[in-house]
């Protein structure tokens, strides 16, 4: 008997890892790539905890309990909070957790790269995203136009920006406030929408409804619209922005109705983050972008699932 | 009265819709279905949808759904029973439970391929679905006699050469040269392929 027969498991561990050191060197590449980036525009980088007593209450994002508190389901409430205490331009790429999210493009356990610039709006984040992605193709010595699963993507810009209500007028088959009032907004955009977006070229999916957007700022001229972004790359959503809510009042009842939502779906009730509604008070006019570093990854390495990103799975641990 | 009241705690569960999986197998309309093709995505800040290919275990159609967090699915009540073939008759073939001795019908469409391989006595799993016998899983692997091969004629022979044959069920498959007729011989029952010659 050989060695090596000795222990199947290690090996085809072994085997299986070893074919994803491809991508997980372009992953600390990418990493180094995003700092430079970022260091070059006066950018901070932070750390946040990840224990946190209480997440923010969005309906459809569920914490991972832990002994203290819950898994960060985003760095959100504390980037803010030293956006309120002064830091003006901060950046983190950090460890984040969602129960329940486990596919293709999901895993339980995901890399955020998030960013947040005082004194700006949404749309000086698109410039900034389309100015960042572009650096750390260069960097990683990708060409201009890439391709991810047979569909072309020119990265050269501008990018296209389409609202979400022209998006439903072109790709789908009910319009937007059809959708909406029967209860079918989500499933129009994965089946219909999502699939024509981000090739030839990434694509903005910008100004999403009101009620699509716990943390963001209406539109000074129209309160249905949320000042809201999804960035998208070959049918990939990739990032999600906003100009930041900063009015404590209006944000404490978005997390009351949000709260009710989750109540209402039998869903877990977690505690009200009070300090980070206080520090909102303090916090200037901002905008901030979550991006999935792993989805990130999986374009510019053409992965078809994120598995592919990853040292390990959660069903390989 | 043991029959009613596990119905009754089958009929309780359900699965939720973080349970699909791909091969989970649930009741639709009346009919048991298998998930063929499972795909979870969330759309950003959205619900969690659950894009499933289901196949009907009965007559093989199938269709497209996305299902949302909040559905929920009865598990399909099947069972697999340890029977033997005992006939075919008019484009049925009989079975029988091992246990208790009761009979039951498989249609020719049902049974499919694996009539090549039912031999009288053959022990199979029969799937049920409730009381319904819908479909059959063989053993692996059958021996089955060969009644007609062709003779060969020695030294014409190039190694990886196969002659046709017929065996007791009406089945043909190409075997090695040195088979000859009045012969068992193995066959995998999942690619219908010859194995090993049955040394009597």
């Amino acid at each position: 008997m050989s060695p090596g027969s000795k222990n199947k498991s290690a090996e085809s561990e072994r085997e299986r890892i070893s074919h994803r050191k491809q991508t997980l060197r372009l992953r600390a590449l990418m990493v180094q790539a995003i700092r430079d980036f970022f260091m070059r525009q006066g950018y901070l980088e932070v750390e946040t905890p990840i224990l946190i007593p209480a997440p923010a209450p969005e309906l459809h994002i569920d914490a991972i309990p832990a002994k203290g508190g819950y898994l960060q389901t985003s760095p959100e409430l504390y980037m803010k909070r030293l956006l309120a205490a002064g830091y003006e331009r901060i950046f983190q790429m950090c460890r984040c957790f969602r129960q329940g999210e486990r596919g293709d493009l999901h895993l339980p356990e995901f890399t955020i790269l998030e960013w947040y610039s005082s004194h700006a709006g949404y749309r000086d984040i698109m410039f900034e995203c389309e100015a960042m992605i572009q650096a750390v193709a260069k960097d990683l010595g990708l060409p201009e136009k890439i391709q991810y699963r047979g569909r072309a993507i020119d990265l050269g810009g501008p990018w296209e920006r389409v609202t979400v209500h022209e998006a439903f007028e072109r790709y789908g088959t009910l319009s937007l406030e059809k959708s909406m009032e029967k209860g079918r907004f989500d499933v129009c955009m994965v089946e219909e929408i999502e699939p024509h977006l981000g090739s030839p070229e990434p694509t903005f999916l910008c100004d999403y409804p009101a009620s699509m957007a716990a943390l963001a700022r209406l539109k000074p001229d129209n309160a249905r619209v949320a000042e809201r972004f999804e960035l998208y790359m070959g049918g990939v959503e990739l990032a999600n922005a906003f100009t930041e809510l900063t009015d404590p009042a209006e944000q404490r009842a978005r997390f009351q109705e949000e709260k009710k939502r989750r109540g209402e779906q039998g869903r877990e009730a977690y505690p009200f983050p009070e300090k980070f509604l206080e520090a909102l008070a303090l916090m200037p006019e901002a905008a901030g972008i979550a991006l999935g570093f792993d989805r990130l990854a999986m374009i510019f390495s053409d992965s078809a699932t994120i598995d592919q990103v990853v040292a390990f799975t959660p069903e390989e641990l | 009265m043991q029959g009613p009241i596990k119905d009754l705690s089958r009929g309780n569960h359900m699965y939720n819709a973080s349970d699909l999986r791909r091969g989970l197998k649930i009741e639709i309309d009346g009919d048991p279905y298998i998930i063929v093709d499972f795909q979870f995505s969330k759309p950003g800040k959205g619900q969690a949808l659950y894009k499933c290919k289901l196949k009907n275990m009965i007559n093989g159609v199938m269709f497209d759904q996305t299902y949302r967090s909040v559905e929920t699915f009865k598990p399909a009540n099947l069972e697999e029973r340890k029977m033997q073939f005992l006939y075919a008759q008019d484009n049925e073939f009989c079975f029988m439970d091992m246990e208790n001795y009761e009979q039951t019908f498989l249609s020719e469409e049902q049974v499919g391929d694996a009539s090549h391989y039912l031999i009288d006595n053959l022990e199979v799993e029969i799937l049920f679905f409730g009381e319904r016998a819908i479909g059959i899983t063989l053993p692996n692997f059958v021996d089955l006699t060969v009644t007609q091969a062709d003779p060969w004629a020695k030294g014409d022979s190039v190694a990886g050469d196969t002659k046709p044959i017929t065996l007791e069920t009406g089945y043909n498959l190409r075997v090695p040269p040195f088979v000859n007729e009045g012969e068992k011989i193995t066959v995998d029952t999942r690619t219908g392929e010859y194995v090993t010659r049955v040394k009597e």
